[in-house]
């Protein structure tokens, strides 16, 4: 439903976005990760054809973005950065003015507005003036105005910014039921959504991917992605760094902790190592020790995305 | 969904706005006071003693529109883009002109109402004598082309910045200029450093000269086609500073 072919976006010689390709197909959740100033927007923006693209193709099922605007436009429910809304209506007159612009009138635009504000929970703020809203609420009344039509297409921008955590996880949960029917596409720089609500997830750093894959497949791209935790008590570290370092598919041991005759150590994978075999022979070579806690590790996504990516101060 | 669907929209969606803030009601009034202020006292209405609305009343609206009108249309897309809203605007399923037209044509329809609510001058100068209402009638749709073609201009400025102040001010001297053009000083100091035919086109540009005829009465196709000139100018200049913006 969402092609992005090549796409390039500069503003004047700064190349926000350089040459970036994907898609995202209807029942699929795609997470965009990326740090600040990576152009993750800046990408949205043109995939809803606010700003044209420098070059490449924009496609919105079937629709060319450029060459055939309206038509695409129509797929599309469009969260921007920020939320904005128009401060001087109350929440029911915008979204009045949204579903009027996106064709719904008479009783269909009732259905449609009566389901928008029970899914956002604006009951309480209908008659409040836009600019007299909390952020929580602001934001869910720009969500409620991007599903009025039901649309094939949702282009969230930080969605849960701002958002205390319970209402994080009422959207969480929103995006993920929508995700079944629809082609979702959400920015966040909280990396525990990406497990809450995306099928796929992509990182983007200084215009370009430098990573796309399933959560799953991200996390096995961090260092800890299959490493054994072991805990042991009455071994000194020394003895369990010694015998741990001769399993041939141990790339190197970290003692994490030592005290009370308590040690705890984590053996890190050489890259060739199958799916299984460092934990089994981490548990024989621990044969004769009391074991406290054996775990292995499914590798954590922050450290896939600062490996990836360069931090701000470097750029 | 049709053009003129949509551009209802907003144009009805932008009229509201101008209700719920104070705007609407402070520029009515204060131009309503101006009006009649300037009509009565400085126009001399009663010392001319004569049965016209020309002089006391209509002389003074250009002079009215070039401060009133940029604060009205100020606000128009600089406030859109401050706010962020024209980036759900521009989204939506409907084109950029439709936008533009809608908004110009709420703001346009405010001023006419404004201009309106002027009646009871007319009733005035009725009931103290017999006034030509022609001259009058054609006063009054010169007076809101003119004010259209002052709308369009703030359009214009409004786009180009964020700032409302320097929308308005930016918008003032545009207008200013389009003014003096056809006064007749600079008329005089004009003609001695260019030739006549320089001078007849600069000041076939002011706005005085083209409301000046409807002023007297005469509904000339030149001077409607004029001001509807720099109105679609205005807005198709509106339209290139919007997507200049966009393009980077």
């Amino acid at each position: 439903m969402i092609q992005v072919d090549c796409l390039t976006k500069l503003f004047g010689t700064k190349r926000a976005v350089d040459g970036i390709s994907f898609s995202v197909e209807r029942g699929e959740v795609l997470g965009f990760l990326g740090p600040n100033g990576a152009g993750k927007s800046t990408t949205m923006r043109v995939i809803t054809g606010f700003l044209p693209p420098s070059a490449g193709r924009v496609a919105i099922g079937g629709f060319d973005v450029v060459g055939n605007p309206i038509s695409a436009k129509r797929l599309i429910g469009y969260l921007p950065e920020n939320a904005p809304a128009y401060t001087d209506m109350t929440v029911a007159g915008f979204l009045n003015f949204a579903a009027e612009i996106r064709g719904l009138h008479g009783e269909k635009k009732k259905q449609a507005l009566g389901r928008a504000v029970e899914m956002c929970f604006l009951e309480s703020v209908l008659h409040q003036s836009v600019d007299t809203l909390s952020k929580g609420y602001r934001h869910r009344t720009c969500f409620a105005q991007s599903i009025l039509h039901d649309p094939d297409v949702l282009v969230l921008d930080e969605p849960t910014d701002g958002l205390d955590p319970n209402q994080k996880h009422e959207v969480r949960g929103l995006i993920r039921r929508m995700g079944a029917t629809k082609a979702i596409i959400f920015s966040t720089h909280i990396l525990e959504e990406v497990d809450a609500a995306c099928s796929r997830a992509i990182i983007i750093d200084r215009g370009k991917i430098v990573a796309n894959g399933t959560p799953a497949e991200l996390r096995r791209k961090s260092d800890l992605a299959g490493a054994v935790t072991l805990r042991v008590s009455g071994v000194a570290a020394s003895v369990v760094s010694a015998r741990l370092r001769q399993i041939p598919q141990a790339k190197r041991i970290a003692v994490l902790e030592e005290k009370n005759h308590s040690v705890a150590v984590c053996v890190y994978p050489k890259a060739n190592a199958a799916d299984g075999e460092l934990p089994r022979a981490v548990g024989e070579a621990a044969q004769g020790w009391r074991i406290e806690q054996l775990q292995v590790e499914e590798g954590r996504l922050d450290d896939v995305f600062r490996s990836l990516t360069m931090p701000d101060t470097q750029k | 969904m049709n053009a003129w669907a949509n551009i209802q929209t907003i144009a009805r969606r932008e009229l509201g706005a101008y209700f719920t803030s104070p705007l609407a009601y402070v520029f009515i009034v204060i131009f309503l006071l101006l009006c009649g202020f300037f009509t009565f006292l400085f126009g001399g209405f009663f010392v001319r003693d004569q049965a016209s609305l020309a002089m006391p009343f209509f002389f003074w609206h250009p002079w009215f529109y070039l401060f009133l009108v940029p604060a009205v249309g100020m606000r128009l897309w600089a406030e859109e883009r401050r706010v962020g809203t024209l980036e759900l605007l521009l989204t939506m399923p409907i084109t950029a002109w439709q936008a533009i037209v809608g908004k110009f044509l709420a703001s346009w329809l405010f001023l006419a109402l404004a201009l309106a609510l002027t009646f009871p001058l007319v009733i005035t100068v009725n009931y103290l004598g017999h006034p030509d209402n022609g001259v009058i009638l054609c006063s009054y749709v010169g007076s809101w082309l003119m004010a259209g073609a002052y709308l369009a201009i703030s359009c214009m400025t409004s786009a180009l910045t964020r700032a409302q102040v320097v929308s308005f001010i930016v918008a003032v001297v545009v207008c200013l200029g389009l003014l003096l053009t056809g006064i007749g000083p600079v008329i005089q100091s004009l003609s001695n450093w260019f030739n006549p035919a320089v001078v007849s086109a600069v000041a076939s540009c002011s706005f005085l000269t083209h409301f000046g005829n409807f002023e007297k009465g005469v509904l000339d196709s030149r001077d409607v086609i004029f001001f509807l000139s720099v109105i679609v100018f205005s807005l198709f200049t509106t339209a290139v500073i919007l997507r200049g913006h966009r393009r980077g």
